[in-house]
């Protein structure tokens, strides 16, 4: 089984490497990269391409690494008794499972996504170095053992909000989205638009990457802003030719509410209101 | 006992303890853990045959921060000269036309005479285009900068000479391309590694202090209280989940007589980054003004203005400066007196603004304590802060933060 990227995804060398690299030798795989380069997509995109099921664990700044192993409902279980129902006996029937241990109990070796871990709290990380390592932890409720039926291929994303512990880091491998160079941008439009018209495209990304390379931007539009800019270019049917108009006259693009996300950003195009501005 | 393929001419295990090893000399945090990996992945038949397979394998195993990408570039391209060269040559790109104005520009009489001495203008210009070659394998290899796309030299064009970091290593023309450097304001970097034992008690000082205020979980007496309320039914209470409250708001004074402690303030950086959760930092020159900035590459086309932050901030920030507030006594007491730009207020009344609008402030300064006397700067900051300057020391952490928590 080897991974080279799906019909909606063009994979280049070094990340099909990367992944391919995780699967045969079980590491989970750090992937790092502006936002928008299809990061979390890349799970998806593994499964889908190799036919894992997919497990997905989204970070939020209050998530705990227990939450994603297992979690005792106390609470539910204190209602119950007071209630006299019969399942308060088993303490099994309070042991919610978390996506690791769906991962871990998958019989098919099974796609795990650890969506922007830099999100949690710093010790996040430390708290799951064992469960990574060694795919497997211990229930203490109920004194069970989970180990991993198949090792799961784990993809961890990670927008660096924080930094990562080195202990976390040494036992993964580390791969960063560069942004797409323009040959590939371009095979990633013609992907999902297969329809679209070449100059429109050619224009298209001129235009687009002038608008990348404007220094002071707050967010630089990445790869889903482009698609989605081509998608309204192409309903709104705007030609090469009006794109090349604003751009040879430095004006701003046509639809830049696709690109620019930023009130200030779109100010930058706007000598007038920039001069204002100081 | 781990075999080692055969992959071609890189694969004697004498050449790749060598580049590991060379890894570590550069500094690059690389475990032996990561390397055993890499062997494990190469006896996997991961890469086999090309030069390129091997180094992106490499690199997925050793470096784990992409702002290392860069070293490890120039190290692998190094080790594997002749190999195979991954970095493209960019001799010759560079205009030549304009490097001789800048020089020109930048150069005094007598340096010029100096640069004689060295070997006239052309070996000069030799030296710079080799260190332009390396600032423009920085941006490949991206740190900061992947994904920006300006790999041109027009790219690097674009921005002030200032910005590039040309001559920021070791060179025997120190003395002539120092001119370049003078306006060098390095960003700090934040991933230096606390070495001395003082910065670690100072980190742990630190840590005190943001783990203050963590309380959470089922509320023990609430819920008791309430179930006695409720004639012994349980009656569940929770308090909210908690945060790591302690928000911190830095500024860093850089350049000029910074310099000397860059090294200084870097461990305190990298101390503070790894501590708040929420820790938002800028850089000033000298005094807060009415802008500052984010990123010192940047620093003179993207600005922050300071009153922006005085309401994107809430009061509950900790504000800490750090600066050894030495400058012009005029910078802070007269419009118009700073030494970079026209300012029309002055920097105590930016001074008073901040201390107005967030409760605790504090200075920390990299100087010595017995100089401060002698700086009429340094004493003007410290009455505006009513006392709250304190060296940057683990004494001065110390006292510092425990005002700052108070």
């Amino acid at each position: 089984m080897k991974f080279t990227g799906t019909a909606s995804y063009i994979a280049t060398d070094d990340l099909m490497l990367a992944v391919n690299s995780a699967m045969v030798l079980g590491r989970p795989l750090l992937v790092k990269g502006e936002p928008g380069t299809g990061k979390t997509m890349l799970a998806e995109e593994v499964a889908a391409a190799l036919g894992m099921p997919l497990f997905q664990w989204h970070i939020k700044s209050t998530t705990k690494a227990q939450q994603g192993l297992y979690e005792y409902d106390a609470v539910s279980r204190l209602r119950d008794s007071q209630l006299g129902d019969d399942r308060v006996h088993d303490i099994a029937n309070y042991i919610v499972k978390g996506k690791v241990w769906e991962a871990f109990e998958s019989d098919h070796r099974s796609v795990l996504l650890i969506d922007e871990v830099d999100k949690a709290d710093i010790e996040f990380p430390n708290d799951l170095l064992r469960e990574l390592d060694r795919m497997e932890f211990y229930v203490y409720e109920t004194r069970q053992l989970i180990q991993a039926k198949k090792r799961p291929m784990i993809i961890i994303t990670s927008n660096n909000e924080k930094e990562l512990p080195d202990a976390f880091l040494r036992r993964c491998f580390f791969h960063y989205i560069r942004f797409p160079d323009r040959e590939t941008l371009e095979q990633i439009v013609n992907v999902h638009y297969p329809d679209i018209k070449s100059n429109l495209v050619k224009e298209a990304l001129e235009v687009f990457y002038g608008v990348r390379e404007i220094q002071g931007l707050k967010k630089k539009p990445s790869t889903s802003e482009l698609l989605d800019w081509l998608k309204i270019l192409m309903s709104e049917q705007i030609t090469p030719a009006e794109l090349n108009y604003n751009r040879k006259n430095k004006k701003i693009p046509q639809l830049h509410g696709a690109l620019l996300k930023n009130e200030q950003d779109v100010q930058l195009f706007d000598p007038a209101s920039r001069r204002s501005a100081y | 006992m781990i075999r080692l393929p055969a992959v071609p001419r890189i694969n004697s295990p004498a050449m790749l303890l060598d580049f590991f090893l060379r890894l570590k000399n550069s500094k690059i945090p690389v475990t032996l853990m990561e390397f055993l990996t890499l062997l494990e992945a190469l006896a996997q038949h991961l890469a086999f045959g090309s030069v390129e397979e091997f180094y992106y394998l490499s690199r997925l195993c050793l470096v784990k921060d992409e702002a290392n990408y860069d070293a490890f570039d120039r190290v692998f391209a190094e080790h594997f000269h002749g190999i195979s060269n991954p970095l493209e040559d960019v001799t010759g790109t560079i205009p030549e036309e304009w490097l001789r104005k800048l020089t020109e520009k930048f150069l005094s009489e007598e340096e010029k005479k100096q640069i004689q001495a060295l070997g006239g203008l052309d070996k000069l210009l030799e030296t710079l285009k080799k260190r332009l070659e390396e600032q423009k394998e920085r941006h490949q290899g991206g740190s900061k900068w992947v994904g920006t796309g300006g790999t041109s030299p027009f790219g690097a064009y674009g921005y002030n000479p200032e910005g590039i970091r040309i001559g920021q290593a070791e060179s025997r023309h120190h003395r002539a391309v120092k001119v370049w450097d003078k306006r060098e304001f390095r960003d700090l970097d934040d991933s230096v590694e606390l070495g001395t034992r003082n910065m670690k008690v100072a980190l742990r000082r630190l840590r005190n202090f943001a783990r203050e205020g963590a309380l959470e979980e089922l509320d023990m007496s609430g819920t008791i209280r309430a179930t006695a309320n409720n004639a012994g039914y349980l009656d569940i209470k929770m308090i909210p989940e908690r945060h790591n409250k302690i928000k911190v708001l830095i500024f860093f004074d850089v350049g000029g007589s910074m310099d000397p402690h860059i090294e200084l303030c870097e461990q305190l950086f990298s101390a503070a980054r790894t501590e708040f959760k929420h820790l938002e930092y800028f850089y000033f020159h000298n005094c807060i003004y009415e802008r500052v900035w984010r990123e010192n590459q940047r620093r003179f086309n993207q600005h922050c203005a300071t009153h922006d932050l005085l309401h994107q901030f809430g009061s509950d920030y900790k504000v800490i400066v750090v600066g050894d507030a030495t400058m012009s006594p005029y910078e802070l007491v007269w419009p118009g007196g700073s030494v970079e730009h026209h300012n029309p207020e002055t920097g105590a009344v930016w001074l008073g603004r901040i201390l107005d609008q967030f409760r605790k402030v504090v200075w920390l300064n990299p100087a010595p304590q017995p100089e401060w006397r002698y700086s009429e700067s340094v004493q003007i900051v410290d009455q505006l802060l009513k006392g709250q300057m304190y060296p940057l020391n683990v004494g001065g952490i110390d006292q510092a933060i425990s005002y700052l928590s108070k």
